[in-house]
């Protein structure tokens, strides 16, 4: 609550002369005013009946008694002290126990007509004395008159209470006291006695509107004299914390850009992005039908954001948390233990439960309180409203989480990732990173498709992924890409075991043939050796042969020599 | 706005004898010796002594030096004239000028007031300065 709200809401140009400002300490208010109100100067605060004229003047009060150090005295011209001190002990502000420290004093004026009767000349020199008295008494810096008017239905003469308000107001002024005057919204006027005539330093307007029986109350700094200001509508937001103001969105997109990377925790989704993962405080949305298993990609980003020991909030408006960590665990993942170690919070609510606004302010007000690192907003989608308010709620959301450097996870039912009935709302264009979860329909089944469509600033895989969940967790399975088509599920399996058969029949008929292949060099290596043993046989022989012509040529030789001997040669 | 008991701290305020003895116990506010203070003094003397002789008591409160009795007794208006006695109490604003609205202010009926005005009771008006 104490931090400076001063990054979201318009600049201060810097010629603006720097005039004295009293802050409110009302979060957002300081941000749209660049400070607060004048100091030392009445303001106007006016609104219809119950639009928190009072609440936001309390507030201005308590939170300069106990902030700013500077006591208030509140006259109230309504409620009676004790009354007042109820009615705010609601926004958690302790107003009895500042009167007794001598913070805040309460001044209950009673005005009752009936009790009055005028008898000539008179003036209000009496309610200057109390309040100069009360703001004399505890040393005030800062003053409430809720609601002043009332003097009108006390007193007839009106010349004279004019002349009497007109002092009163330079008074304040004299007495550098910042001041709240609240005023009731009149008809064609913003107060009904026209008291934006003399209070014209600083005049805000509060309204309370209902639209589609929810009601949004908006906050609107009609002038401020001498001091830039936001000019639109802000919505405001009072609960058991006080006020806060939501300045719309900023005009510049100057986050702090981080470089670091974030794992999903499904090894094949890592895989299809480039730097293994998205980038650390980007915005992905996950778009998908029912069914197609975006809260559980969830989980399993939460679940790795959670084992590395960051911390993550979830916003869950369809399922409880404890639902969505039982269902985890059927995938595999224990989210149990994140939530008890603190790690993981899930803000379950329904959509319906509080307008738009609300829902904004609140996740505004846990976010900065539990300070994750991871958020996620599960569906995005499951919030209503008027399809302009819609937008601005997304497009702030998605700012919230991005100046603060938070990683954000948006589901979406619709899977062209709008929100609104016609589908004008994008929020695609708002996000870094888009994973689209689709399921295809073929051969009497569905099978879960996850696609790819964007992730700004790193190279991705543009393929169509098979996405499987069972009790080993989540799984990216390649699907099959081939002269068929895509096929997934059963369909690629039935391919891929035909491929496979048709790869099997192949080897085996390679194999056969390289059989016969080496039967037919045996044989005919077989047959080789045959003729050489043949060969062989003959060769031997041949010399046999041989010998036995040459021994019987000898043989002859030498009958022949013997013969001629015995001849007597 | 539903009290319908002043808020007067009674440690501020003596406490009359004779509460309901028919005496009229007002306290005029000022706020300093203004012309509109002034003149509502006067008025005021002048017409109890018409009225009310012998049986009322002024007490005169300049705000000026006791700012703290102002938020008491509701006082916005100056010069206001408070009836605290009788009750139910009264509150009259202006410089008592008016003399028919004083009377109707006070809840003074002319006849029943001067039958009950007994020269028994007839004596010096008691006026405070604070």
């Amino acid at each position: 609550m104490n931090e400076p709200a001063a990054e979201s809401g318009p600049t201060l140009p810097d010629s603006a002369p720097a005039l004295p400002k009293a802050a409110t300490g009302i979060e957002g208010f300081d941000a749209v005013t660049f400070g607060g109100l004048p100091a030392g100067r009445p303001s106007l605060v006016c609104g219809a009946a119950g639009c928190g004229k009072t609440l936001f003047a309390t507030t201005f009060l308590v939170n300069g008694a106990t902030r700013y150090g500077e006591p208030g005295v509140f006259m109230s011209f309504e409620e009676r002290a004790e009354d007042l001190v109820a009615n705010v002990a609601s926004l958690g502000y302790d107003l009895g126990g500042l009167i007794a420290q001598g913070k805040i004093a309460v001044d209950h004026v009673r005005v009752e007509r009936s009790e009055i009767e005028e008898t000539g000349d008179y003036d209000l020199e009496g309610l200057f004395i109390r309040l100069g008295f009360a703001v004399d008494a505890i040393g005030a810096k800062r003053i409430v008159l809720d609601t002043i008017e009332t003097l009108f239905s006390g007193f007839s003469d009106e010349a004279v209470l004019r002349a009497e308000l007109r002092r009163l107001f330079g008074w304040i002024k004299e007495r550098g006291l910042t001041a709240i005057i609240t005023g009731e919204r009149g008809a064609g006027q913003l107060t009904r006695q026209g008291l934006e005539e003399y209070v014209s330093d600083c005049v805000v307007l509060l309204d309370n509107r209902v639209e589609d029986q929810i009601t949004t109350r908006r906050l609107r700094v009609v002038k401020y004299r001498g001091s830039a200001h936001g000019t639109n509508e802000y919505p405001f937001l009072i609960d058991a914390e006080g006020i806060s103001v939501l300045p719309v969105t900023s005009a510049e997109l100057d986050y702090p850009v981080s470089d670091g990377v974030l794992a999903t925790g499904i090894a094949g989704l890592d895989a299809m992005l480039g730097a293994g993962g998205f980038y650390r405080g980007s915005g992905i949305l996950i778009s998908g039908e029912a069914g197609t298993g975006k809260t559980m990609v969830c989980a399993s980003l939460v679940d790795a954001a959670c084992a590395r020991g960051e911390r993550c909030l979830a916003f869950v408006f369809e399922e409880s948390g404890a639902q969505i960590v039982r269902n985890a665990r059927s995938v595999g993942l224990d989210l149990g233990r994140h939530v008890e170690s603190g790690l993981l919070r899930y803000e379950a609510a329904r959509p319906s439960l509080y307008g738009l606004e609300m829902h904004l302010a609140r996740m505004q007000r846990d976010i900065d309180r539990f300070r994750p690192d991871l958020v996620v907003v599960d569906p995005l989608s499951a919030l209503r409203g008027p399809d302009a308010e819609l937008q601005a709620t997304v497009l702030r959301m998605a700012d919230l989480l991005k100046s603060r450097g938070i990683t954000a996870v948006f589901t979406s039912l619709r899977e062209d990732g709008s929100l609104g009935r016609d589908g004008d709302i994008g929020v695609s264009s708002l996000m870094d990173a888009w994973i689209k979860l689709l399921n295809v329909e073929a051969n009497g089944e569905r099978s879960r498709t996850l696609y790819l469509i964007k992730a700004r600033g790193m190279s991705h895989s543009n393929q169509v992924r098979e996405f499987a969940m069972s009790r080993e967790g989540l799984q990216l399975v390649d699907a099959y890409i081939g002269p068929a088509g895509v096929l997934t599920g059963t369909a690629r399996a039935v391919q891929e075991a035909e491929e496979a058969a048709a790869a099997l029949r192949r080897a085996q008929e390679n194999r056969r043939r390289q059989r016969e292949a080496e039967r037919r060099r045996r044989s005919l290596e077989r047959q080789i050796d045959e003729l050489r043993a043949d060969l062989d046989a003959l060769a031997g022989e041949e010399a046999i042969l041989l010998d036995e012509d040459e021994r019987r040529e000898a043989a002859l030789e030498s009958e022949r020599d013997a013969r001629a001997v015995r001849r007597g040669g | 706005m539903s009290e319908t008991e002043s808020e007067i701290p009674q440690s501020e305020i003596p406490q009359s004898d004779l509460p309901e003895d028919g005496r009229y116990r007002l306290r005029l506010y000022v706020a300093g010796q203004t012309a509109k203070s002034l003149a509502a003094m006067t008025n005021l003397k002048r017409f109890c002594e018409e009225h009310l002789a012998g049986r009322y008591e002024i007490e005169v409160v300049d705000l000026m030096q006791n700012p703290q009795l102002a938020a008491g007794d509701q006082i916005l208006a100056i010069p206001t004239l408070v009836r605290r006695l009788p009750a139910p109490l009264k509150r009259i604003i202006g410089d008592l000028s008016n003399t028919e609205k004083v009377l109707v202010g006070l809840d003074i009926r002319p006849d029943l007031d001067a039958r009950a005005a007994s020269p028994a009771e007839a004596g010096s008006p008691t006026v405070k300065q604070p």
